[in-house]
């Protein structure tokens, strides 16, 4: 294997492993700090150790999630130097002000909350917690829009054999970025929901604190209730987005081959791995591709055919990811809705208590399978129609890089294993 | 041509204040298993370091980020050229960042000795890497005509460069059990004031033959000679390592922590500042080396990045002394009964 693919299946393995923790540490920051809110409003010390016990799994997870950012930033430049060469002047200065304006406040604040229990007035300290929330979404809006340059560049022009910033306003209103965030941070949301859901499940099918755990679930409901909806409505309008910029995406996403006005959408559909083309075409629904695509069902859709071989994705994976992510979205608004409907008589459905115990992994699924979608789909280009993901890669010894990715995998798996173990043993423990 | 020197000082400036911050960390874990006898003093020595450590780190990142920011093509030289190197660097600051939180959160003698083994490999190997790396920057790496540096780990491993990891190591350790001596009481502050005691004449003999080897093998002194009134930075550095010792023997050990974090960041600035204007001079051509002005990025986006330094950075000092001041207190067993503590 050459350093190219050795150094994608690196980057693929950081940044799915990162983005195991990150979701939960957006998500759940809010949610604590929205408990210990209640606390300071209402005395109420109920909201304290809910505060508390939710913290330390956030905690928990969060630890791993800052330290496998880190690897992000090292890899752009030991593994794709010729890309942070090429586009440093607006990628590298969106990381270096992401970690001025925000990486520094949640990294210091999060340590004065948890140390500052006792030191800092209750209204002090619950305000530290919304610092940490807000310094959070900033990362990761930061972060968004970095990639958002990568997705649909802007803002830039070409000069001495780079991408230089020609205007700063543009890379930080690029709407594919925001649109990306607006996707992004309620999917965190909803993905935090169903993670206090499941636990105060597994509590309350045992009955353990069963008022701790009957508020608990109440609040992870109602995040994903409100937050799984407004994750799917808004992925409709970006899926236009993605229409508009990135057609052979889109033309992935949907396995859609000949370009044409009317386009159908098949219910049943496999596309044909390793070939061109569809394996299956059954039962299509006429018009409803242009229609969700454009919001007009006698709109072009352009076919993958139009597009030369060398510049398409692979079909199959962005595919299957894009309908499994759709999938699980819409599982979670029905999950939510049934929640919400015997939210009142929680006990009495132990099969929809153990339903969302078991749900716990799906958001986290979903959230993978929207970054293939995202960032496979984007292939073969680093930066979408302007430099290829082949032309990135670092000038090194393919072997160097292959000791590398088993070493980090090695690590990885290591310290993921503890992290689900440590949650999993302080989930069960209950609160203080 | 002003905007990449400022930029350059800037860049400087940010390491100075990581090894600053992060380097009393990672002496103090350098020094875990050696200076503490019980459980006691290792916990002790965890929550000297817990509200700090992670904003401390991030000063790194931001060093990084800046350099990624402002001098991309030194920066895609740099992480490329060093790979293994930064490699190992990157799986030590892992280790050290999960041990603290993973530490505690089993009940086990030897699930704790698992964390406090990873957590002294996670501090020793990032000073002396650190060290390494910078000191090898300092004599310039191979990068060719094309800017690619491809240097080995081993190559890395030159009698310089090594002196340079053991002095980063050497300064690290004095300013940790420093800092530990601040915020510990009884046998555990006895042992680490003695500490720190004991390396100040490694400290000056490593000092003394780093500047004297750095004469020797570097052009780093070529700037100096050439603008007699920068010496203040040498000469200001050397008295703050002889400033430390007095303190030292007084007990005042805030003083001798200002001293030495003094001397730290001169060491680094006088690097620095005798680099200049080169990032990483080559050592196979000068005209191959990676300067701020071949290696910056466009005027726009320093300008731009600037402003946004000169307004967060302040900030950032201004809320970080704060929660310095905040946990400024000896640690003592009413702290690590605290259910946070680590």
């Amino acid at each position: 294997m050459d350093a190219l693919l050795l150094s994608r299946l690196q980057f693929a393995a950081a940044t799915m492993f990162h983005f195991i923790f990150v979701p939960l540490t957006l998500g759940l920051v809010i949610m604590v700090a929205i408990m210990e809110t209640k606390y300071v409003t209402s005395g109420d010390e109920t909201y304290k150790r809910m505060a508390k016990f939710w913290g330390k799994l956030f905690l928990i997870n969060f630890a791993l999630g800052v330290v496998t950012g880190i690897t992000l930033e090292f890899q752009f430049g030991t593994n794709w130097s010729r890309y942070s060469a090429y586009v440093g002047d607006i990628f590298g200065s969106l990381l270096a002000i992401e970690a001025t304006v925000a990486f520094f406040l949640e990294s210091t604040f999060i340590a004065v909350w948890v140390f500052g229990w006792d030191k800092l007035s209750p209204k002090l300290h619950a305000a530290c917690i919304w610092i940490v929330a807000i310094a959070a979404n900033t990362s990761a809006l930061w972060i968004l829009l970095a990639n958002g340059f990568m997705q649909n560049p802007v803002g830039y022009v070409l000069r001495n054999g780079r991408a230089e910033l020609a205007d700063f306003f543009d890379v930080i209103t690029n709407p594919f970025g925001w649109n990306q965030f607006l996707h992004v941070i309620p999917g965190a949301l909803t993905l935090a929901g169903f993670f206090i859901m499941g636990i105060s499940a597994w509590h309350l099918l045992r009955r353990s604190n069963v008022d701790f755990f009957t508020k608990s679930f109440r609040m992870g409901m109602w995040a994903a209730l409100i937050f799984s909806v407004l994750t799917a409505a808004q992925g409709h309008l970006h899926g236009n987005e993605v229409a508009r910029v990135q057609p052979v995406k889109l033309a992935a996403m949907e396995s859609h081959w000949e370009t044409q006005a009317n386009a159908p959408m098949y219910l049943l559909q496999i596309p044909n791995f390793g070939g061109e083309g569809n394996l299956v075409e059954a039962l299509p629904v006429p018009g409803l591709l242009s229609f969700l695509a454009y919001n007009d069902p006698s709109a072009v859709v352009m076919g993958l055919n139009d597009v030369p071989a060398q510049d398409r994705p692979p079909v199959a994976l962005t595919f299957l990811a894009f309908r499994a992510m759709v999938g699980l979205g819409t599982l979670f608004v029905g999950l939510a809705a049934l929640a919400w409907l015997f939210r009142n008589r929680l006990t009495q459905v132990p099969w929809l208590l153990k339903a969302l115990v078991y749900a716990i992994p799906l958001p986290y699924l979903a959230h993978q399978f929207g970054w293939i979608v995202a960032e496979v789909g984007r292939q073969p280009w680093i930066v979408y129609g302007l430099m290829r993901t082949s032309e990135g890669v670092s000038p090194i010894a393919a072997s160097q890089v292959a000791v590398s990715l088993v070493a980090l995998t090695l690590m990885y798996l290591l310290l993921g294993a503890v992290d689900i173990f440590l949650l999993f043993k302080y989930a069960r423990k209950g609160p203080a | 041509m002003i905007l990449e020197t400022i930029w350059f000082l800037l860049w400087g400036l940010l390491w100075a204040i990581y090894f600053m911050l992060d380097g009393f960390d990672l002496g103090m874990g350098t020094l875990l298993p050696f200076i503490a006898k019980n459980e006691t003093e290792r916990r002790t020595i965890y929550n000297a370091a817990g509200p700090f450590w992670d904003g401390n780190e991030v000063w790194l990142i931001t060093a990084g980020g800046v350099t990624f920011a402002a001098f991309p093509a030194a920066y895609a030289v740099l992480f490329s050229g060093m790979y293994a190197a930064l490699f190992l660097l990157l799986f030590a600051l892992i280790l050290r960042g999960v041990s603290f939180e993973f530490r505690s959160k089993v009940d086990s003698e030897a699930w704790r000795k698992v964390w406090d083994a990873c957590h002294f490999v996670g501090s020793f190997a990032p000073a002396l890497l650190l060290g390494v790396a910078f000191a090898n920057i300092f004599r310039g790496i191979p990068i060719d005509a094309q800017g690619v540096n491809q240097e080995g780990l081993l190559q890395l491993l030159n009698p310089y460069g090594l002196l340079g990891g053991v002095v980063f190591v050497v300064l690290f350790v004095q300013h940790g059990a420093i800092w530990l001596a601040i915020k510990s009481q009884g046998a555990l502050h006895d042992r680490a004031q003695a500490t720190a005691i004991k390396t100040w004449p490694i400290a000056v003999i490593g000092t003394v033959l780093f500047l004297a080897y750095t004469a020797v093998d570097t052009v780093l002194f070529n700037n100096y000679l050439k603008t007699p009134l920068l010496l203040a930075i040498p000469v200001g550095t050397v008295a703050a390592l002889v400033a430390i010792r007095p303190a030292l023997g007084a007990g005042k050990m805030v003083r001798a922590w200002v001293a030495s974090a003094t001397f730290i960041v001169g060491v680094t600035m006088f690097g620095v500042v005798g680099l200049f204007p080169a990032l990483l001079p080559s050592s196979l051509n000068p005209g191959w080396s990676m300067t701020i002005f071949n290696s910056a990025s466009s005027p726009l986006t320093l300008k731009i990045m600037l402003g946004v330094a000169l307004v967060m950075v302040p900030i950032v000092i201004a809320y970080q002394f704060w929660v310095y001041r905040t946990f400024s207190h000896k640690i003592t067993d009413e702290h690590l009964d605290y259910e946070e503590a680590y």
